[in-house]
């Protein structure tokens, strides 16, 4: 009988606003992407959040693993010529 | 056994920096299971403390009163699902934690144990126990597991509204006719220990709060919540006139808090033992919704997987 | 196929366009309120958190609608009446939401049947009423169609669901279709405050929006593998305050308050 009676989790993404770009918010269980949709909305914009909503199943996402996060990430912590506060340009400039 | 002892070290030194714990990262399984005891129980706590007061929806007396109780009650629910969602990040899945609820495994807060009989309560419940929840909460917007404080931040948030329409139900009630007085002073007396109890045992009887606290788990001791809650609801009593059920609270002005009684702990762990007035009603309940809803949830996942093939098929 | 009217048989006396106005916004109302009641008896007892979470947005929804009609006929009235008066002070006789509405929520499937129906009717009706020669009826409808769309959708997909789901599924819901069909026909009776509101571009006739519905209700029925019953004997009696028992229980539960403490303010 109870041979399969657990939804798939979904993640969930929600755009807030125009110009702002999708946002994790969490998760939820769901049979099928329709049914995932209108769970984002009942459950993640109860208050007016979201003018767009994104379901993606959680099993179709690939992630970094925490063991490479130094060999991924730790790379970039010294090219600080990347950041425009490594150049020194006289006031007098201004802004640039 | 040397590198063990080294990690456990270096967490500690990264949870004591501040820094947050997501799912991934090495966590000593110590943690993980703390961790998952205490957001299990929260999102428990939540979905259970539904019930005691959907017990008063449909008898809510004004539409107003009506539509801002279902609303809460709706929010309970989502808290228990972001909580449930978070809890899941760890590996264990929902139905595992659903299972530990309905087999006793997992405790939820022992509050949800004693009945709403008046519609007073309604207000008392939002008043003192989201009011004590709320407490807590805030405190755990900062705790070290990731997804754990980034519920709380979005839980947090949305509860602010839950104790002021309690307080507000309060406050009518109490400037109201005599009985309505009555029923509130009545509420009060009812909830007052046990939303004082809420907090936990005593920080001498209370095992597990200094691991939580040295892991950021728990960023303050039950004893130093409850004292604050007591100082901040105190005033709001007097304020709309009613009267707090304990001889011995005053104010100590050399503490600049308020001294109070001592809490009937027997009671406490009787409730906690499962001898609480709603204890077996509310996991029933539970059961019975869960088991009643199994065919309506093998069904969608049944079409989910007939929709699928033929996509796959047409596709084909 | 039409149904053939119930055991009913009452005269209708003359009426105002105002009378005929209040009344008519009066059953909308009651009909939104008696629903959501009865949805709102699922808060904590649904299939799954995320569903119980989708059955409280409706009930939220149709006691939000019916208390701005109730808000609409205290205004019509003029005399002091307020919405909780509508909601807490009348007795079954003076309610006139459809018989549907207040029975039992059954199981899942069951609830799912009635709202199928339900829906898809207030759908095409609230269409048509954003469009009302009543400008605080047509604006009441322009916010109410949005929920009511969604409604629509949701219900009809979910019995989409469960008529293909399992073989278990799809036996509970033709049962649910079939125990709840006789509570249908009642929908689309004419009476003569609707004819009045119709006249007048108020109101719009049901009857004149069963093809409509026919049409919708039976892509839905096939696409759930489903089959509606041909019976056509309905009963009736909503409309004109003749109600099942289970009005009686719904309005002493939800009037307990008000009436146990007549002076109390809430």
């Amino acid at each position: 009988m109870a041979e399969k009676s657990d939804f798939k989790i979904w993640e969930v993404f929600i755009r807030s606003k125009n110009g702002l770009s999708h946002k994790h918010v969490g998760s939820l269980h769901a049979p099928d992407a329709d049914m995932a949709i209108s769970n984002a909305r009942d459950v993640y914009c109860r208050r007016s959040e979201g003018v767009s909503i994104w379901v993606v199943p959680s099993e179709q996402i690939t992630a970094t693993s925490p063991d490479e996060k130094e060999p991924l990430f730790t790379p970039s912590d010294d090219k600080i010529y990347r950041h425009p506060t490594f150049y020194e340009i006289p006031d007098e400039v201004g802004h640039m | 056994m040397g590198e063990e002892y080294s990690l456990e070290d270096r967490f500690q030194q990264y949870v004591e920096a501040e820094n947050k714990v997501e799912p991934k990262d090495w966590m000593p399984e110590k943690y993980r299971q703390t961790v998952i005891r205490q957001m299990s129980q929260h999102a428990h706590s939540e979905v259970i403390g539904m019930q005691p007061e959907a017990n008063w929806i449909t008898r809510a007396p004004s539409l107003r009163s009506k539509l801002i109780l279902l609303a809460k009650v709706q929010d309970e629910a989502g808290h228990g699902l972001y909580l449930y969602s978070a809890t899941e990040t760890l590996g264990i899945t929902r139905d595992e934690l659903i299972n530990q609820l309905q087999t006793g495994k997992a405790k939820y807060s022992s509050i949800f144990n004693y009945p709403t009989v008046t519609w007073a309560d309604m207000g008392a419940v939002g008043w003192l126990v989201d009011g004590a929840a709320i407490q807590n909460q805030v405190m755990l917007c900062r705790t070290s597991y990731g997804p754990y404080a980034r519920a709380m931040v979005k839980i947090c948030k949305e509860e602010s509204f839950h104790q002021r329409q309690g307080y507000e139900i309060m406050m009518r009630l109490a400037a109201g006719t005599k009985e309505q007085k009555a029923m509130a002073q009545d509420a009060l007396n009812r909830w007052w220990w046990p939303s004082l109890m809420m907090f936990g045992p005593s920080d001498d009887n209370s095992p597990n709060s200094a691991q939580s606290m040295k892991w950021r788990i728990k960023r303050k001791s039950n004893d130093t919540l409850r004292q604050e809650f007591v100082d901040k609801t105190v005033p709001q009593a007097e304020f709309i006139g009613l009267t707090i059920p304990d001889p011995d609270l005053k104010w100590n002005e050399e503490r600049k808090s308020y001294d109070f009684g001592e809490m009937n702990w027997d009671e406490f762990y009787a409730v906690v033992k499962g001898n609480g007035p709603c204890n077996k009603q509310r996991i029933i309940n539970h059961i019975k919704a869960h088991e009643e809803g199994a065919w309506v949830r093998e069904a969608a996942n049944a079409y989910a997987k007939k929709q699928q093939a033929r996509k796959k098929q047409s596709a084909a | 196929m039409s149904f053939k009217g119930g055991w009913l048989n009452i005269t209708e006396q003359k009426i105002s366009e105002k009378e005929a106005l209040l009344q008519y916004v009066l059953r909308l109302a009651d009909d939104a309120l008696i629903l959501g009641q009865r949805l709102s008896e699922w808060c904590s007892k649904g299939p799954v958190l995320e569903q119980d979470i989708a059955m409280s947005n409706m009930a939220l929804d149709h006691i939000g609608r019916a208390r701005l009609l109730y808000q609409m006929a205290a205004e019509i009235k003029g005399d002091g009446t307020t919405e909780d008066d509508f909601a807490y002070k009348r007795d079954t006789n003076e309610f006139k939401n459809f018989l549907l509405l207040e029975q039992p929520n059954g199981h899942w499937g069951d609830t799912i049947a009635k709202l199928v129906f339900y829906d898809t009717l207030n759908y095409f009706l609230f269409e048509k009423l954003t469009e009302s020669a009543n400008e605080n009826l047509a604006g009441i409808a322009q916010k109410a169609i949005k929920e009511i769309t969604y409604h629509a959708q949701w219900s009809a997909e979910w019995m989409i669901r469960l008529g293909d789901g399992t073989e278990e599924s799809k036996q509970k819901m033709q049962k649910s279709i079939d125990d709840i069909w006789m509570w249908v026909g009642e929908m689309f009776e004419t009476d003569q405050v609707e004819e009045m509101m119709a006249v007048a571009s108020i109101g719009y006739k049901t009857a004149d929006l069963k093809d409509a519905w026919q049409s919708k209700i039976n892509q839905v029925m096939e696409m759930a593998t489903l089959t509606l019953p041909t019976d056509t004997w309905a009963q009736t009696g909503g409309r004109k305050g003749v109600h099942s028992e289970h009005l009686g229980y719904i309005l002493a539960e939800m009037q307990f308050l008000p009436r146990a403490y007549p002076d109390a303010k809430w």
